[in-house]
């Protein structure tokens, strides 16, 4: 008899050796004449655990992890093959395990279960159900569609929260310049902010979810060209989209005749090439247009002058690839989820100095402590935790007593936080803050696109007040100390009066978090061979 | 080869590319990956070609990429190291790994080691935040990843140089 085995094949689980296991398992099973079928799966998002072994039993998946290539020798010997329990690696079943059991697995309801490139388990799986529902509202009018959106309360999952029903009825009113030109659907798979990946996992472990979404977009618009922008640095998720690209074109999910509808919706993805800048929407839109990702001035909003002049509406991929689920289960089973005007549900991401990283997806208005706590089990290198950055580099370093705010974008807000895109990072009590702030404006000096002088210039001039900070404070120059202070709070004033686009005026977000929050440790905790560097520099200067 | 066939069958690649992406909508970043792919970089003959088929300047063409971290003028090394200075990497110590590898290849971000075999880049999140601090070589993403691991790697990858080598 021939036993199942499932092993990801997510960049996460890849870069934890999970080939190396596939290799071992291939050549011991062959070796002990066991007859085995390897399913590379996605992840499951339990990272902390790749790579993340499962044995198909007809008590369900039992799972094992993290599986070293080491562990493929007694891993057989001790009953994988049966799902038996006494392996230290045993985790039981993995529907069971604590993480995945405690969250609301909408978005990713497929994600770790299903073969990401295979359309028939995709469809096995609710999948395009989604789809054979908008086509039957399309009876109706395009317009039943977008309301079902409106109705769910979904809001753009990239990070800036704009309700994602209201940018589709822009799409559908907007008119096309001349009657060859087109309306288009661009998914924004640029997922530049450190601490994030539920974009790549999605696509990695269910691409379909993504290109469902796409087209139902484009039946509620009136599109009929979609281009998804995804980042170079993703090469796996670029392959697994291709794949799952040419599939869907031969069973007709794309193409001319969308199963037999007589509706038309194509897909082409297209690379980015290492710019932070283009996951804002206007120079992501620059970028597909074949020129610098420089910001646009807004309005003309994209929902009315995108794509080469054309209404275009530009969503993130977990907006849109939780369409489907809304379009499937009806837009009031979305809505039942959330808190105040945050609805459904986030993939929360789990980073940096945490002991379980993953994706945890959950309905808005946990806490962050619960999740990182509950979740996360605390630091990874056990040191007691010093602070929590929510939302990638432009988002505000929390101090011990804000970790208590619920995650929704409102509550965020009222903190000058931003929830973003969902990424959580950790920081041990090792950290600098003082480097923390130096490098949010190093990270703009390097990614600002350069159009507004703020951000290009304002940003390298951040870093070098922060240094001359350094050289007051060890120098003891305290006068001096206070009228650099009033200069970099009025330089992160300058940056967000005047910069059109998120990356210079949200930049001072995660420094000032840190002069308010972490007074103390700011300018004082910078490591002693960095000082001794900036004082070299200054020394230099002074020369 | 002699240097000028060499030149004429780059040219001829570089046409064949332009070629058949040029009438794509907003054609230029595809050409430009398909130039990387194939020639390892884009050589310097590749903008009169590329600006003449899009009915663009050379200035306009060096302008887009020059604005994008991921192309480059020159040839990188056999292995293209990128290390990962994301925030979650940095608060796994990926600062600190960055200058043991810089010591150890004895090179900046932006060069390539005398041997030719590895360059070094920076780079700003791959996307494996859970199992920080992470590098990406070629198309491959090492997670928790430590000075002594990478010495090992990079042994490996400086002995798989010279096995191909053998081989051709």
């Amino acid at each position: 008899m021939t036993t199942t085995l499932y092993l990801p094949m997510d960049t996460t689980a890849l870069s934890m050796g999970a080939d190396d296991v596939a290799k071992a398992l291939e050549f011991q099973t062959a070796a002990n004449q066991q007859a085995v079928n390897i399913i590379r799966n996605g992840s499951r998002g339990l990272f902390y655990l790749e790579p993340l072994l499962e044995v198909e039993t007809a008590q369900g998946r039992v799972a094992y992890g993290p599986v070293s290539i080491d562990d493929v020798e007694s891993l057989l010997a001790q009953g994988l093959l049966k799902g038996e329990p006494t392996h230290p690696l045993y985790l039981g079943l993995t529907e069971n395990i604590p993480y995945l059991a405690k969250q609301q697995r909408l978005t990713f309801q497929r994600a770790g279960i299903i073969n990401p490139l295979s359309i028939e388990d995709y469809t096995k799986h609710q999948g395009f159900s989604g789809l054979s529902k908008a086509l039957a509202l399309l009876d109706q009018s395009r317009q039943s569609i977008v309301d079902e959106i409106k109705a769910s309360g979904l809001r753009g999952r990239g990070g800036a929260a704009f309700p994602t029903g209201i940018k589709w009825q822009t799409v559908l009113d907007a008119k096309v310049s001349s009657p060859e030109q087109k309306k288009y659907i661009v998914c924004n798979a640029d997922e530049g902010d450190s601490g994030t990946f539920s974009d790549r996992l999605l696509m990695e472990a269910d691409p379909f979810s993504l290109l469902e979404g796409m087209i139902i977009a484009g039946l509620a618009v009136g599109a009929t060209q979609g281009y998804i922008y995804l980042r170079s640095e993703y090469p796996q998720a670029h392959k697994i989209l291709e794949q799952a690209i040419t599939s869907a074109y031969q069973h007709h999910y794309l193409g001319d005749n969308i199963q037999g509808s007589e509706q038309a919706f194509d897909i082409e993805v297209r690379l980015g090439a290492g710019a932070y800048i283009c996951g804002e929407e206007t120079a992501l839109l620059e970028s597909l247009e074949g020129k610098r990702g420089l910001v646009r001035a807004k309005p003309p909003l994209p929902a009315i002058e995108g794509l080469f002049g054309q209404p275009t509406v530009v969503n993130n991929v977990i907006s849109l690839a939780t369409v489907p689920t809304i379009l499937a289960e009806g837009a009031q089973y979305y809505q039942d989820y959330g808190v105040g005007r945050s609805r459904g549900t986030l993939p929360f991401q789990l980073a940096g100095n945490i002991k379980q990283g993953g994706l945890v997806e959950l309905a808005f208005g946990t806490t962050i402590i619960d999740i990182v706590n509950d979740f996360g089990g605390g630091t990874y290198t056990g040191e007691p935790m010093k602070a929590i950055q929510v939302g990638g580099p432009l988002g505000a370093y929390l101090p011990e007593q804000q970790w208590h705010t619920p995650l929704d974008y409102e509550a965020f807000s009222k903190i000058s936080a931003i929830l973003g895109h969902g990424g959580i990072i950790v920081f041990d009590d090792s950290v600098s803050m003082t480097e923390q702030a130096r490098f949010a404006m190093e990270f703009c000096a390097v990614e600002s696109c350069g159009k507004c002088t703020p951000c290009r210039i304002g940003s390298t001039r951040g870093v070098e007040v922060i240094d001359k900070l350094v050289a007051a404070h060890q120098q003891g120059e305290p006068s001096n100390q206070a009228s650099l202070h009033e200069l970099l709070v009025d330089l992160c004033d300058t940056m967000v009066d005047g910069s059109l686009c998120a990356m210079g005026s949200m930049t001072p977000i995660p420094v000032k978090s840190i002069i308010n929050h972490f007074a103390d440790d700011f300018i004082t905790d910078l490591p002693t061979k960095h000082v001794e560097k900036v004082l070299a520099v200054s020394a230099k200067e002074q020369n | 080869m002699t240097t000028h066939s060499k030149t004429q069958s780059l040219e001829q690649t570089i046409s064949a590319i332009v070629e058949q992406k040029k009438d794509l909508p907003g054609a230029l970043l595809p050409i430009l990956h398909d130039i990387q792919h194939h020639c390892g970089y884009i050589p310097k003959l590749a903008l009169a070609i590329i600006a003449q088929a899009l009915k663009q300047t050379e200035a306009e063409i060096y302008g887009v990429i020059s604005f994008y971290a991921h192309f480059h003028l020159k040839p990188h090394g056999k292995h293209t190291i990128e290390i990962c200075r994301g925030e979650a990497c940095q608060s796994m110590g990926s600062m600190a790994l960055e200058q043991a590898v810089k010591k150890q290849l004895k090179i900046d971000f932006g060069q390539t080691t005398a041997d030719k075999n590895f360059t070094l880049e920076p780079v700003y999140c791959l996307g494996n935040c859970a199992c920080s601090p992470s590098i990406k070589v070629g198309d491959k993403t090492y997670g928790r990843m430590t000075s002594e691991k990478f010495s090992k790697l990079s042994e490996q990858l400086s002995l798989y140089k010279i096995s191909l080598s053998e081989e051709h």
